[in-house]
């Protein structure tokens, strides 16, 4: 019995390290957040009003002191949900083409090996090559600018996630589907994309996260502008970069209203996050596990 | 015997392995066609080459004919999809589809065509009672199917095979995930539809096999060893090798 104390003594020592660094790993987690949060409230709520949320900028090109930022929500929210639609539906498409009809093959593998690759490009690249396609066309500084950059930049997100979700659905349940006679392309549409689809708009929220929060890909694209969005060809304005021009200045005032925006941007990436862990559960009812 | 199914020379191949080699035999019909064998001989293969489910698995080659009808599965023009609407399969797990019950049951008529408009309740309900599950399922048609018990759901999935019509009932064990009186009811349903369908079951024990065989089929490591009415099988079996195994030995 005595011989064997040494051994007890060093795996209950093992057990008690190892639940201290989950701790201390999940407190700087949980802290980080919460020191973000923390910051972005207690900055910018004392500037957050009704008329940031309803109103354009007022006295100042690009950093009126007065008025809202209705602008960058606008072109925000149209940016990021744009992109997220059309990354959606070249993303989906892809996913099941690669699970469904090439799965395993050397094709698959390196659309697989491209996506990941494009998710490591860093943001601004995505908006300097996108600049630069837009200067060979002729396209300035726009709302469809930003949307096509936005769009390359969630596409490997959004894919390679879905990819991944319905790479998890079990073969038998596939087969049993193919037993009742049923085609590849019925498969895949009534059945795969059921199956998968908590995790398909959890993919497409993801991607939407990285759209209305980066602002690299939007800085040259997008361009900026004091102005509402109302067409595809005119510069629009984002968040992202309402922050950081507000930021810049010397202007106690114009950088609290850089927190209201991150505070407003936060609170959007949130709800949205939020609203779609709901959906998902929602949906997932039918799911078969 | 009036054989429904006609399996010729059947070799099937993953990669380079062989789990079929030469099969010939005649599967008769509308009686329950029980193939017996150790796991690993091949029985599941032979299953399901014959609805050309074996064809979604990668690296698969199959020689050989399987004439259903008197058709050739295999010959190139055949459509795989109908293929499969004739002979359904009831698998060892039940994987009800990601819908409601209703819908499950609604899928194939849906699909292929066979039943619209009103006709799809009436369908429905049809092929939930001839599986045992409409009484306990009529109130809630529309709940998911996922919510259903293990048992409950087998019997979604042979109402949902039926649904399509097949004139072939395919069976992968389809009791052995099952708890006992689950079982049961599955193979009381099998016994209820033997006369109207063709059913081939696969399974490896011995006892269900007395119970529900009217014919049968015994496979050791990819051959198949001898195959006859079950009754003669059981009672006189022509090789040591099935006698072997019908003892018990292994």
């Amino acid at each position: 019995m005595t011989d064997r104390r040494p051994a007890w003594k060093r795996r209950h020592f093992e057990e008690r390290f190892f639940k201290t660094l989950m701790r201390v790993s999940f407190l700087a987690v949980a802290g980080s957040l919460g020191a973000i949060l923390l910051t972005v409230i207690v900055k910018g709520l004392p500037a957050l009003s009704l008329a940031m949320l309803t109103q354009t900028p007022k006295g100042g090109y690009y950093l009126g002191k007065e008025g809202g930022i209705l602008n960058a929500i606008l072109g925000s929210l149209l940016l990021a949900g744009c992109a997220t639609v059309l990354a959606l539906l070249i993303g989906l498409p892809m996913a099941l083409y690669l699970e469904i009809y090439a799965p395993r093959s050397r094709w698959a593998g390196s659309v697989r090996l491209a996506l990941d690759v494009m998710w490591g490009i860093p943001s601004i690249v995505y908006g300097a090559f996108g600049f630069t396609l837009m200067l060979l066309v002729g396209l300035r500084a726009s709302l469809l600018g930003g949307i096509l950059a936005l769009t390359l930049l969630e596409l490997p997100i959004m894919t390679r996630a879905m990819d991944e979700v319905i790479k998890m659905i079990p073969k038998d349940l596939e087969e049993s589907a193919f037993a009742l006679g049923t085609t590849r392309y019925e498969v895949a549409v009534k059945v795969i994309v059921r199956q998968a689809l908590p995790g398909i708009i959890t993919g497409a929220l993801l991607a939407f996260g990285r759209g209305i929060g980066d602002a690299a890909a939007v800085l040259f694209t997008a361009g900026y502008t004091d102005r509402l969005p109302t067409s595809l060809f005119r510069p629009v304005a984002s968040l992202p970069l309402a922050v950081f021009f507000q930021l810049g200045t010397p202007y106690p005032e114009v950088r609290q209203r850089a927190y209201a925006a991150a505070l407003i941007l936060t609170i959007i990436v949130l709800g949205v996050s939020l609203g779609s862990r709901l959906l998902a559960a929602r949906l997932s009812r039918n799911v078969v596990k | 015997m009036d054989p429904q199914i006609s399996v010729r020379d059947l070799n099937v191949f993953y990669g380079k392995h062989q789990a079929l080699r030469d099969i010939n035999v005649e599967i008769p019909q509308k009686q329950i066609t029980v193939i017996l064998g150790p796991s690993g001989c091949g029985k599941t293969t032979l299953l399901k080459s014959l609805n050309r489910l074996l064809d979604v698995t990668e690296g698969v080659r199959v020689t050989g004919q399987v004439l259903i009808d008197g058709e050739n599965i295999y010959a190139p023009a055949v459509d795989v999809t109908e293929v499969r609407k004739k002979a359904g399969l009831l698998a060892q797990r039940p994987y009800p589809l990601p819908m409601s019950i209703y819908d499950n049951v609604a899928f194939g008529p849906r699909i292929h065509g066979t039943v619209r408009g009103r006709d799809l309740d009436v369908a429905v309900r049809h092929y939930l009672e001839l599986a045992g599950l409409w009484d306990e399922v009529k109130d809630r048609l529309h709940a998911p199917a996922t919510r259903l018990s293990i048992g409950q759901q087998q019997r979604l999935c042979l109402a949902r095979g039926l649904a399509v019509e097949p004139e072939v009932i395919l069976g992968d064990e389809p009791t052995s995930a099952l708890d006992p009186v689950s079982a049961q009811h599955i193979e009381r349903r099998l016994l209820d539809l033997r006369g109207q369908y063709t059913i081939v079951l696969v399974t490896h024990i011995l006892r269900q096999a007395k119970r529900l065989a009217d014919h049968m089929l015994f496979m050791y490591m990819g051959d198949l060893i001898e195959s006859g009415p079950a009754r003669e099988m059981f009672a006189n079996p022509r090789e040591d090798r099935t006698r072997a195994y019908l003892s018990g030995e292994f």
